[in-house]
């Protein structure tokens, strides 16, 4: 007899996920190919074996990913037969809906936001599930499962239905679209210990590798086009590996010399800076990331 | 130990604005090695600029601008740490009279809650209160943690006395002596949090975090009967799975087993579990808290909301309804008002047929109301559009709960124990 035993953190998912695809006409999973989203994947996955995923994936593509985020992202698509929507914060500058950050900490993070919306709009979304977890900042600690937001994508932290047991009412208004976080119960640990656990690939970034990189404010930045550097700010090749698969311009690199899953979990287990510590624009001021939150950031 | 087999301890903390819980939560969190350099960075940074002479952990909690602000927490928030052996996840809930919702919001995501007294002001009504909650969600333990020690001289008598009161207080209650347990503690100082004590050698039981080590999940001891849910019928259509018809949920209450007869709910159809799946494992049983596919032996009607239980062990399936309910929302719940009624996944309309009574939420009793408003407790009746396919509260937590969600709004105004 094979006795099992549920991962509680894994079947509250499952369950969310379940709720998502029951509750909403046309939900859409938000994905950035970091290892948060690869993780919803797997988890939906399992919630609708043997059957499909039955939602679409969706990425804000700012034109400033790693590579190595993007070529891993096709390659998943592929694999599991994914369906994959892909929408350019390039095409919102264009349109001149915004305008491109300049000088030192120019990042095109914050613009996504307006590309987001815009494609809820195009396909009438009505759930927008992302992988956001509470642990991840403060202002998150008190994020719900399912999020209610208004017409701008607006978060009013006083106006948030209690969610009580694993009841979850997802019922919205014309006009309303929820955001769902199903690992909103996990910590970064989990979730690395997780991938380990069900080996589930991601990219190559997050593992150690040589790379051209630079010093600035006490966090290592990555040496391309896309980020702005001071001619006084030297290039050097140093052994580093990213914690987050953000933007190139507001994502910074950790030393490391983990090339294994297992390195990684061992060196996030010893780590004393937490992963939104290599977030640089959560850095910009202590309640960036709840401002952010208030005008539909997700 | 990985997130595979450490288990999984939830905790609901409640306190008034001045016991120290936010102290609390940020004392756990630094002596379980839980907060990172930056943070206990930004938190000595804080200290230092509001003239503190020692580590403000409180600021490793208190999320929002506003609170920041007013310096006191509003909502539920969630904090996460780890030991070797176990996960905990703590719901911080505010204490304040008029924060009824948010206490029980916590408490129900819970099966431990910790009530904080401050040594100096002993049981207070804040304390009635708190513990009424707990009591009314039939949490399975409550630690009384007696905090500020250090500021009664860490004394023996002020301890006893106060878990004497309390006392009183447990008889008024249904919980039992095992379930209740008194810890002399000082937030600010670390003592009895993680580490024993010098200061008070008078006691000789767990630390906080001992304690709160050796508790068993709750999902796991919880043995009633087994309750299931469907969500989602799951329907490949593919060649590999051409008639492959899954209803998936979570599992509650008890185990279920291939070859289990079961019953369909409402239909009353009895057929055979065939099949338990989780992702491409097949498995011979599944345990409570499981997130599952399963197939039956026989085509019988099922589908989102239905029920699946064992074969004589059927819970029961009314339209009319006694129910203690919460009131969550600004919007005073009324005789004769409509709400949608969601009791696990299922939803039916329902009827307020009548208010018998407001509860006082501190075990002195009741009185009558023709209205609940926000942090309100009372005791209701109701009239459902179908019947629901429900155990009492008391029986079985999962299948007890509902919540009611309002017509126009769809906000979730009331959360209901079924009695």
């Amino acid at each position: 007899m094979n006795l099992f035993i549920p991962n509680p953190k894994e079947a509250e998912s499952i369950h969310i996920l379940r709720e998502v695809a029951a509750q909403f006409e046309r939900p859409v999973l938000l994905f950035s190919g970091g290892k948060d989203s690869i993780t919803l994947v797997r988890l939906a996955q399992k919630a609708f074996y043997p059957a499909k995923i039955p939602f679409p994936l969706l990425h804000v593509d700012t034109g400033h990913n790693f590579p190595e985020t993007i070529e891993f992202r096709d390659q998943l698509v592929k694999e599991l037969g994914l369906e994959l929507i892909v929408r350019n914060v390039q095409d919102s500058i264009d349109q001149g809906k915004v305008r491109e950050e300049k000088g030192r900490y120019a990042s095109r993070n914050s613009l996504q936001t307006t590309t987001l919306l815009d494609a809820i709009e195009e396909f009438k979304f009505d759930a927008c599930i992302g992988g956001a977890r509470r642990d991840e900042e403060k202002a998150r600690a008190k994020e719900r499962v399912f999020s209610v937001r208004d017409d701008f994508g607006q978060w009013d932290e006083k106006n948030q239905r209690p969610e009580l047991f694993d009841m979850l009412n997802g019922k919205i208004q014309v006009g309303q679209n929820v955001r769902v976080f199903p690992i909103s119960n996990w910590t970064e640990l989990d979730v690395w210990e997780y991938i380990r656990t069900e080996n589930i690939a991601i990219p190559s970034i997050y593992f150690a590798h040589k790379r051209e990189v630079f010093f600035r404010d006490g966090l290592i930045w990555t040496a391309n086009e896309y980020v702005y550097r001071e001619p006084h700010e030297k290039v050097i090749e140093k052994w580093v590996r990213f914690r987050t698969v953000g933007d190139m311009t507001c994502t910074a690199a950790v030393l490391s010399e983990a090339t294994s899953l297992d390195e990684v979990v061992a060196e996030i287990r010893e780590s004393t800076i937490s992963e939104r510590g290599a977030r640089i624009d959560d850095k910009r001021s202590e309640a960036a990331m709840e401002t952010r939150k208030k005008v539909g950031y997700f | 130990m990985d997130i595979q087999n450490r288990k999984l301890i939830k905790i609901a903390t409640a306190g008034s604005v001045d016991d120290g819980k936010s102290t609390l939560i940020g004392r756990l969190l630094y002596d379980t090695h839980s907060l990172t350099t930056d943070k206990i960075e930004a938190i000595e940074r804080s200290s230092k600029q509001r003239g503190y002479d020692y580590l403000d952990f409180s600021l490793a909690t208190d999320g929002l601008v506003a609170e920041r602000e007013q310096g006191i927490t509003i909502d539920v928030a969630h904090i996460y740490f780890n030991t070797d052996k176990t996960n905990f996840i703590v719901a911080d809930t505010p204490g304040h009279v008029e924060y009824t919702r948010n206490m029980v919001t916590g408490a129900s995501t819970s099966q431990v809650a910790i009530i904080l007294i401050d040594a100096r002001k002993g049981v207070i009504e804040q304390t009635y209160r708190h513990f009424f909650i707990a009591n009314l969600l039939r949490m399975s333990h409550v630690v009384v943690a007696i905090n500020k020690m250090d500021l009664v001289d860490y004394s023996e008598d002020v301890f006893l006395k106060i878990k004497a009161d309390f006392g009183a207080l447990v008889e008024k209650s249904n919980f039992s002596e095992e379930q209740i347990t008194f810890i002399p503690v000082s937030a600010l100082k670390g003592e009895n949090i993680a580490r024993q004590s010098k200061e008070m050698p008078w006691y000789v039981g767990n630390t906080l975090l001992d304690h709160l080590e050796v508790l068993e999940p709750e999902d796991l001891q919880e043995s009633t009967t087994a309750r299931f849910p469907v969500q989602y019928v799951v329907r490949p259509k593919t060649e590999a799975f051409h008639d492959f018809r899954g209803f998936s949920g979570k599992l509650y209450g008890n185990f279920l087993r291939v070859g289990d007869r079961v019953s369909v709910l409402p239909s009353g159809n009895e057929t055979t579990v065939k099949s338990i799946h989780f992702f491409d494992q097949k498995l011979d049983s599944a345990a409570p808290g499981s997130s599952i596919v399963i197939t039956l032996e026989d085509e019988v009607d099922c589908s989102r909301g239905d029920m699946i239980v064992k074969v004589g062990e059927e819970p029961r399936s009314e339209k009319s309804i006694s129910a203690t309910i919460c009131q969550v929302n600004a919007k005073n719940l009324r005789v004769g008002q409509k709400y949608i009624l969601q009791h696990g996944v299922n939803r039916v309309l329902a009827k307020i047929d009548l208010i018998e009574a407001k509860v006082h939420a501190d075990f002195s009793g009741a009185e009558e109301s023709d209205q609940l408003k926000l942090n309100d407790i009372g005791k209701v009746q109701l009239r459902l559009s179908k019947p629901v396919h429900f155990d009492s509260y008391h029986s079985n937590k999962s299948n007890g709960a509902f919540i009611l969600i309002d017509e126009g709004s769809f906000d979730t105004v009331s959360v209901g124990f079924i009695e």
